[in-house]
């Protein structure tokens, strides 16, 4: 054996021995002294080979048995604290990783809340903030080649980055603030960067050092879900850091690249998130999705296609960094292409979620902004294919948030793709969320100091607009103050200064009728259009005698000239027919829908910039029926909570007319519309209706037969595949269960309630249209009610 | 700038009560004195009314016209002499003064149509008047109080202008000569010499009948509106020649009535569309659309002291108060008050 080797065993086993069984203060110190003599930086050292010898064999049996004799009244064999002092130095100044385990070791062996482990989680405290940790780190990033410290490694990591997890459950309500997370992940933070610079000194030393401790520490946080505490600390130095160092960028590439595949995605995710811009995104990865199969995976799919719940700077961070760097560009133009695919993928329209599609059309106009003309033009028609399916399908829809995503992206995209031929153009009002995505559609700018990266996007709108309003504005100001010359009168608003039509309106409902049919004259056909909902107020009588007449008129009325407000004006007029002579009208209303190729083309067909005509039918029927209620009387003011007043409704006399005309044909294909086919907004509009009528038929006699007639209705169509149609469905479910009785459909209904109950669960469960969710939610929940309501009925 | 513009005013208040049609409006007084003036208004039926601006009620109401209707009204600069016109072919004078209300005089209107006179006061009991004459293109001069015909401007054959359809008589500052601006049917405006008889300049401002105009004297220019859709502004040059200097498209057609505020700075035009309009009047800027009665106005009457006066086929009367004339003016003698104020903006 080596002299030195048995000399240290030697000394290391008497010092234990006295170390076991003295309790002489005096003694302990001097032998305590004397194994301080091993450890590096002591005064009066050891031989170097002694010391490193004393690291290797023997460290860790002198901590364990320091940690075996931890005891209150051991620390008092000598005053002032002299001993505990010692005691810790030898785990403050030892070999970082051995002390660590240690004290990770004994602080999990404790039974319960001691001395001991108090004592020692301070001590780890202590430890903690001397900056110990960083020694621990760089340690394994030291050791490049041993193959034995692997399991080693594997543990000190599990220790490093379960440190909060282990101490919590150790001492449960006596933890220290140094463990919580919120603490413990920012200070590994710091530490981790002092490695770092420490690994970067040697390497300009030209030693060299091994990253991947850290990055499996880092990778390890992240997976943790720490991403937020650590990243925060890291990001903004490495930011600094890495700008005009090659060593700083590759060191953390580096970083970056040893992080194991099954921490990629939490990292990376992370880093996006942390990353103030496309730019120092591109510093801290390098071309890392174009080396690391799973970083390009979570960076052009995942992220894009898998997850919508991250914000748009990060989306704009993402693709900016894809377009960076001419290797990477390739990568954006097939994210591009598949986005575009998404977009416009029906089933994808059908069943994902409206802020997903509001995400994919984000990334998809920033993808744009980040292209240039000659690369789209590359695969022009494809994308091109791809765009104009997307937005057929998206117009075709009925839900009105994805028509309108449709028109905002299609016409930025059209735009972009084809540049020589007309845009797409599509009406539609601004709001925030068209505003938003226009803005994105902007090209980046380009920020020549990082600094700038963020705030530009930003900044950037106010001052092209303060640059584009600095020549017009002078223009105004200089013509306005060289009217005003004079003196300053201030014009009032003239907005109302229209047209005058009234000199030939007709002043009878008769002549109305009479205008509108055979009039050439169009100013008098528009002034009869516009007198009509007055005259018929006016003098009821008059419009009973014509009302069916009149009614059919309006609802054939085709817009010859193109008038302000037509829509209106007829649906006013409409209303106030019904309202007058309800029972003729709403029979012919329900027979004409149904009357194949009777109704005017333009009700049949969807189109992109407004409603369909025929979507007025409901909407005049609510507003009759608002009215109708409006006029019932209410005998009491009930408490919300008690279910509708039983007044009398007079809806009663005319429920029936529009309701059963209206459900009886709805799967024959007309010649006008083929509800089961391609007529899916027709179809859910009329649904709609139904269930309104259905909810406002509450307290009449002729409402079992309505549910019982809805109930069936709805059950051949509840697997309906469009989101607007099913809404309609569950509505009118719900409108069921109010209207109808609760001892009536119970003895009625016993079978169909039954039967929707699994649906409605179902339904609430696993649609993928929110309303519809929320909608069987209610119905389940009006099914319970139902149910509380027949209790107490059936038990006394 | 302000961001948006104010809201469309409203009137000040509305007078009601005439039971007919509002046609001719005349604001009177006020240059007295008296505080707020009188406005008078000649209806339909043939009444004239006078109404009180402090307590907004008619004050009298004068019957002279048979139920004819009252086309036009004008009071005497000095003296409480009124003179209203009406279809029934009688030019009355009324006696104000001291509460009376009698007929003092009456002249013959020889014409049918619906022309309006004119007066040209030269002194406290000398005055001229323009009226359409018996043949349909002519218009007569009187000498007034004697009623002693002057002359008959009557066109030259080849003209035919159509009939006459307003008239104003002025005199300018420099020279003695009476002069008369003749709108006609065919959308013509004359400037005749009345002592020599003969048209001294003739422009076509509208391809449809002068229905109104008004003319500043102190400018020069004029303004004119007519069945058509558009007001039409005119000068008249050194060498009196008259000639269109610019058209304003309307919304509407048919402009019943133009006048211009005393103090020349807005005009107030009565429209067939129901609204009254009102413009800066050397811009010709829109300053804004009154729109509160129901049926054709008829008359538009600017008072001393800047109120605006609208009288309507719904038989009602509307005041406004709009952009308030500067304090200088409203001193009691506002005749040398307006030439004090056309005096410095001149030097300015």
């Amino acid at each position: 054996m080596d002299p030195v080797q048995s000399a240290v065993a030697l000394t290391v086993r008497e010092a234990l021995h006295t170390l076991s069984s003295s309790e002489d203060g005096g003694h302990l110190l001097s032998t305590l002294g004397a194994l301080k003599r091993y450890l590096s930086g002591a005064e009066n050292p050891a031989l170097p080979g002694e010391q490193e010898e004393f690291a290797r064999m023997h460290f860790s049996a002198v901590l364990r048995c320091l940690v075996g004799r931890l005891s209150p009244g051991w620390l008092e064999l000598l005053p002032n604290g002299q001993l505990e002092d010692l005691w810790a130095s030898f785990f403050l100044e030892g070999p970082a990783d051995q002390a660590f385990l240690v004290l990770m070791e004994s602080i999990e062996g404790a039974a319960g809340p001691s001395f001991r482990l108090m004592k020692m989680a301070q001590l780890l405290a202590r430890f903690l903030s001397a900056g110990r940790m960083a020694a621990v780190m760089e340690g394994q990033c030291r050791q490049l080649t041993e193959p034995a410290f692997r399991l080693l490694q594997e543990t000190l990591l599990i220790k490093v980055v379960g440190l909060p997890d282990h101490l919590g459950n150790r001492l449960q309500r006596e933890n220290l603030e140094a463990f919580l997370p919120q603490n413990y992940f920012p200070l590994l933070g710091e530490e981790i960067m002092r490695v770092l610079q420490a690994v970067v000194d040697s390497l300009r030393g030209g030693w060299d050092c091994s990253v991947s401790f850290l990055s499996q520490v880092l990778g390890k946080a992240c997976v943790h879900g720490r991403q937020k505490e650590i990243l925060g600390v890291l990001v903004p130095r490495l930011t600094a850091l890495t700008q005009g160092s090659c060593l700083w960028q590759r060191v953390c590439w580096r970083l970056v690249e040893c992080v194991p595949d099954r921490a990629t995605e939490a990292l990376l995710t992370g880093l996006v998130e942390a990353a103030s811009g496309p730019d120092v995104l591109s510093r801290l990865l390098g071309n890392l999705v174009l080396k690391s199969k799973k970083a390009q995976f979570v960076m052009t799919r995942k992220i894009l296609f898998l997850q919508y719940r991250y914000s748009t700077p990060m989306l704009q961070s993402l693709l900016g960094y894809l377009a960076m760097d001419s290797q990477r560009r390739p990568l954006l133009r097939q994210a591009l292409k598949e986005l575009l695919e998404t977009w416009g993928s029906p089933s994808a329209i059908r069943h994902a979620p409206l802020p997903q599609q509001r995400y994919i059309s984000s990334a998809l106009l920033i993808c744009l902004a980040h292209l240039q003309d000659a690369e789209l033009r590359d695969s022009q028609d494809e994308l091109l294919a791809s765009l104009m399916a997307g937005v057929k399908t998206r117009l075709d829809s009925s839900l009105p948030a994805v028509r309108r995503l449709g028109m905002i992206v299609a016409g930025v995209a059209s735009a972009r793709i084809h540049p020589d031929g007309p845009p797409l153009r599509f009406q539609y009002e601004e709001d925030e969320l068209s505003r938003e995505l226009l803005a994105l559609a902007a090209p980046p700018p380009v920020a020549d100091s990082p600094s700038e990266a963020e705030a530009s996007p930003a900044a950037e709108t106010p001052d092209r607009g303060s640059v584009d309003s600095g020549v017009p504005q002078a223009q105004p100001e200089g013509s306005g103050s060289d009217l005003d010359s004079d003196d300053e009168l201030v014009p009032y608003d003239m907005s109302g200064d229209q047209e005058l039509k009234s000199g030939k309106a007709p002043a009878y409902v008769r002549d109305c009728v009479e205008a509108l049919t055979s009039s050439e004259d169009w100013e008098r056909w528009e002034a009869a259009l516009r007198a009509l909902e007055g005259l018929i107020v006016r003098s009821p009588a008059a419009a009973r005698e014509v009302s069916v007449e009149l009614a059919k008129v309006l609802l054939h009325l085709e817009e010859k000239t193109s008038v302000v407000g037509f829509e209106g004006l007829r649906q006013r007029a409409l209303v106030a027919v019904v309202v007058t002579d309800p029972a003729p009208v709403l029979t012919l209303a329900a027979q004409e829908l149904s009357r194949p190729g009777r109704l005017p083309p333009q009700c049949g067909s969807p189109s992109p910039t407004s409603q369909p005509s025929s979507t007025q039918a409901p909407a005049w029927r609510a507003v009759v029926q608002e009215r109708i209620r409006s006029k019932t009387r209410r005998f009491s003011q009930r408490s919300p909570g008690r279910g509708p007043d039983a007044g009398p409704n007079e809806f009663n006399l005319v429920a029936g007319y529009f309701f059963f005309p209206l459900i009886r044909h709805f799967d024959r294909p007309l010649v006008t519309f083929d509800l089961l086919g391609e007529d899916q907004l027709v179809l859910g509009r009329l649904v709609h209706t139904l269930g309104a009528l259905m909810y406002l038929a509450v307290n009449t006699t002729v409402a079992v037969a309505m549910g019982k007639a809805l109930l069936e209705f709805v059950w051949t169509l509840r697997f309906h595949g469009d989101a607007y149609v099913r809404r309609g469905l569950l509505s009118a479910v719900s409108s069921v269960l109010i209207s109808v009785p609760a001892e009536r459909l119970l003895a009625d209904l016993p079978d169909e309630l039954l039967e929707a109950r699994p649906w409605l669960a179902d339904v609430a469960e696993q649609d993928p249209d929110e309303d519809c969710r929320v909608l069987a939610v209610k119905a389940l929940l009006l099914l319970e009610k139902l149910r509380d309501t027949l209790v107490p009925l059936s038990s006394p | 700038m302000a961001a948006s513009p104010l809201p469309p005013p409203d009137p000040q208040f509305v007078l009601r009560g005439t039971q007919s049609a509002v046609h001719a409006l005349h604001f009177f007084g006020g240059a007295q004195g008296q505080g707020r003036p009188l406005l008078l208004s000649g209806s339909l039926s043939g009444l004239v009314h006078i109404w009180s601006l402090q307590t907004r009620r008619a004050v009298a109401t004068l019957d002279g016209h048979g139920g004819k209707c009252v086309t036009w009204l004008q009071t005497l600069p000095q003296g409480h002499l009124l003179l209203s016109q009406g279809r029934d072919l009688k030019l009355r004078l009324w006696d104000l003064a001291e509460g009376r209300n009698a007929i003092v005089d009456s002249v013959p209107v020889e014409s049918m149509g619906f022309c309006r006179s004119s007066v040209l006061a030269r002194g406290p009991e000398r005055w001229m008047l323009a009226m359409p004459g018996g043949g349909s293109d002519e218009v007569q001069i009187l000498e007034m109080p004697s009623k002693t015909s002057v002359c008959t401007l009557k066109p030259e054959a080849d003209a035919k202008p159509g009939m006459p359809m307003c008239l104003e008589l002025w005199q300018a500052d420099s020279s003695p000569r009476p002069l008369l601006l003749a709108g006609y049917e065919d959308g013509s405006v004359a400037l005749w010499d009345v002592s020599e008889r003969k048209v001294c300049s003739r422009v076509a401002c509208h391809p449809e009948p002068v229905m109104g105009f008004d003319f500043d004297s102190q400018k020069a220019r004029g303004v004119s509106g007519s069945a058509e859709k558009a007001l039409a502004v005119w000068s008249l040059d050194e060498q009196q020649a008259l000639q269109v200097c610019r058209t304003h498209e309307l919304t509407n057609p048919g402009i019943a009535d133009v006048k211009i505020r005393p103090d020349r700075k807005i005009l107030a035009t009565a429209g067939w569309d129901h609204r009254v309009r009102v413009f800066h009047w050397w811009t010709m800027k829109p300053l804004a659309v009154l729109s509160f009665h129901s049926a054709t106005i008829h008359s538009v009457a600017f008072a001393t002291d800047g109120l605006l006066a609208a009288g309507s086929g719904d038989q009602r009367i509307s005041i406004w108060s709009l952009y308030p004339i500067r304090s200088d003016a409203s001193t009691p003698s506002l005749g040398h008050a307006e030439g004090r104020e056309v005096g410095t903006q001149a030097l300015a």
